[in-house]
């Protein structure tokens, strides 16, 4: 077993046992219908981390990803509906948008936390503009999408399993893939060997927008309409996520099956504890309790690799 | 064998309606309550409302479960997954009060898939399955006025205190009231915006107060009342009738004042009971009732006589609140029909 199988292990593990957990207490949840209703809602965050996992994958970190995604479930539920041209071309302008940031950040040497803070009152003022009081309405195409049934898996669990294979193949086996990590372990590395690192974040920053527009349109699919603040959560979950995953801050040392994990866990911890009847007021605790236990699980784990 | 028990359900559905009277039994039945959020006063209180008449009914065996489930954080996407989550937990009927109008609409069909009656209150969802139980804030607008025109029907200069601007309640209560003094010989001669808090509400009203020539009456939002009365107070200017709107300190000076020289006005506000009204309406629907998809949260009116009863009854800082009963909730869906 070689440290990649190491670090997926952990989360594998911890999603085992949450849902294991969860079957034992809602033998319910233990069917197709059940899987859907417990896993639909992580498609969209799964997406958005996948978006995180892109920024963290290059050394940076966006804070703006709940906001954007709520911009782009607003232009899902209205001009995508509406008027489709004008909808996917506001939405290929954001992607656009979020590439040129990149290029910026890295261009003008500018902390990516500042940027993408700031950005986020941009996106959250552009989703009140496009959709001042909540509304709109899904496509027909992605309510059919987003709730259809597809045969022996749902599709809350196919989706996952789709994204976390595509990414992995992309991440780990293609060359743009070890490049984009090359970029988030030794960047100046990268430059001196004639790559142009300007353009490598800028393409990193739009796979990151692109999964965002997927996440909101998943998540305008499921909800049948949108809410400027609909998303909002999606910015810390998706970071907890590719920590929880098995990635980390930097050194491009990030793992997309294991952020499509970490979304899974963190959606199923919510309900875990919902099923126990915990108080809310101590939900969130719970939450971060769950949180740092398999942290630090996974610290001692490294440390173990590091001693090997 | 499922299809004869499926037409004995029909008969005996029948024969229930028919004869007018709620024999079905809902002593098996569970209810569960999403709530969005719980950080003040009013969302507390409606959450020991719930929690009081719901374990009474439960203890009286009317329905076998009613929990109460608030989201950890004020979330859509939150709620939607905890309304999944009791889909799973194969509830009868949840009541709700939703984060958002139609964000969570996705969640309420799948519940109504499944054969769960939703029913929303005070927050309702668009999505046409579920039952709404709204706020009519318009009419709280016009009620304020149809009293002061019943008391004044010579009219005179009205004061405005508007809730946060840009808020929908806001427009909301602001155009009931312009609509009905229009139709009276009130004018009203100034606004201001008091954001539902007392002490912005007495800023507000001092600043505009000296522009002003006499004042009959000031309309209100609630929340805002004690403070435009402390307003008047400090520049020495004879109170007007101030509407209140059911605040326990808006309730304590009136009846401070009802004491010293007879003051008289009235107070409306919704009840955080309310949510009390969703779980019978619930309990109606699941009861095998015929109840109209849109219903009317009543308001919760002190006046003159019941004042004292209602003060002694809300604690500090909080707001004057009652329980609704399953009669209510009949009267309710009669009146409704």
């Amino acid at each position: 077993m070689n440290r990649e199988h190491l670090r997926i292990l952990l989360p594998v593990l911890s999603l085992g046992i949450l849902l294991a957990a969860v079957f034992y207490m809602q033998p319910r949840a233990m069917s197709y219908f059940g899987l859907n209703l417990l896993f639909n809602l992580a498609v969209p965050v799964a997406l958005a981390t996948i978006a995180q996992m892109m920024i963290l994958m290059v050394n940076d970190i966006d804070l703006s990803i709940g906001s954007f995604v709520s911009f782009c479930a607003c232009v899902t539920a209205t001009f995508v509906q509406t008027d489709p041209v004008i909808g996917y071309g506001i939405l290929f302008a954001a992607i656009l948008v979020y590439a040129a940031m990149g290029a910026i950040i890295y261009a003008r040497g500018l902390p990516a936390i500042v940027v993408t803070l700031g950005m986020s009152f941009f996106w959250s003022g552009m989703a009140v503009l496009v959709l001042p009081s909540p509304g709109g309405s899904a496509p027909d195409w992605l309510r059919a999408l987003m709730t259809a049934k597809t045969p022996i898996l749902p599709v809350a669990i196919i989706a996952p399993i789709v994204i976390a294979v595509v990414m992995h193949y992309f991440v780990k086996r293609s060359s743009l893939g070890v490049l984009l990590r090359g970029v988030g372990g030794n960047e100046r590395a990268v430059a001196r060997s004639g790559w142009s690192v300007t353009g490598l974040k800028a393409f990193a920053y739009g796979v990151a927008a692109l999964f965002c527009v997927l996440s909101g349109m998943a998540l305008v699919g499921l909800a049948t309409s949108a809410d400027a603040n609909i998303a909002l959560r999606y910015t810390l979950l998706s970071i907890a996520g590719v920590i929880l995953g098995g990635g980390e801050f930097t050194g491009g040392r990030v793992s997309p099956i294991g952020a499509v994990i970490g979304a899974l866990t963190l959606t199923l911890a919510a309900s875990f504890l919902s099923f126990l009847h915990l108080s809310p007021d101590w939900q969130i605790g719970a939450q971060g309790a769950i949180l740092i236990i398999v942290l630090a699980v996974r610290l001692v784990f490294t440390r173990r690799e590091a001693l090997v | 064998m499922k299809l004869k028990s499926m037409l004995l359900g029909a008969i005996a559905g029948t024969v229930v309606f028919v004869s007018g009277q709620a024999m079905a039994d809902t002593s098996g039945k569970t209810i569960a309550l999403s709530n969005n959020y719980a950080g003040n006063s009013w969302r507390q209180a409606m959450l020991e409302s719930w929690d009081k008449v719901a374990s009474k009914a439960v203890e009286d065996g009317v329905v076998a479960s009613a929990d109460a489930f608030t989201t950890s954080e004020n979330q859509a996407t939150e709620q939607a997954a905890q309304i999944q989550n009791m889909i799973l937990q194969g509830y009868d009927a949840i009541v709700l009060n939703a984060a958002s109008p139609t964000a969570i609409n996705g969640a309420v069909k799948e519940a109504c898939d499944a054969g769960i009656i939703v029913v929303s209150f005070d927050g309702i969802v668009t999505e046409p399955c579920a039952w709404r139980i709204a706020v009519d804030f318009k009419q709280m607008g016009r009620d304020q006025v149809k009293y002061l025109a019943d008391r004044y029907p010579e009219g005179g200069n009205l004061l405005e205190i508007r809730g946060l601007a840009g808020v929908f309640v806001d427009d909301e209560i602001s155009a009931g009231i312009h609509e009905q003094v229009a139709k009276t010989n009130f004018e009203i001669v100034g606004s201001v915006h008091g954001d539902w808090a007392q002490d912005v509400a007495q800023k507000a009203v001092a600043g505009i107060l000296p522009s002003l020539p006499e004042v009959k009456a000031i309309v209100t939002q609630g929340g805002d009342g004690y403070g435009a009365a402390q307003a008047f107070d400090a520049a020495g200017r004879p109170t007007p009738t101030i509407i209140m709107g059911n605040r326990q300190d808006e309730l304590q000076w009136w009846k401070e004042q009802k004491t010293a020289n007879g003051y008289e006005t009235t107070s409306l506000s919704i009840a955080p009971g309310v949510s009390t009204l969703g779980f019978w309406v619930a309990q109606q629907i699941l009861d095998g009732n015929e109840v109209p998809k849109d219903l009317t949260v009543p308001f919760l009116r002190v006046d003159q006589d019941t004042l004292e009863e209602i003060l002694a009854e809300t604690p500090a800082g909080s707001v004057a609140n009652v329980e609704y009963s399953q009669e209510d909730a009949i009267n309710l869906i009669k009146s409704a029909n």
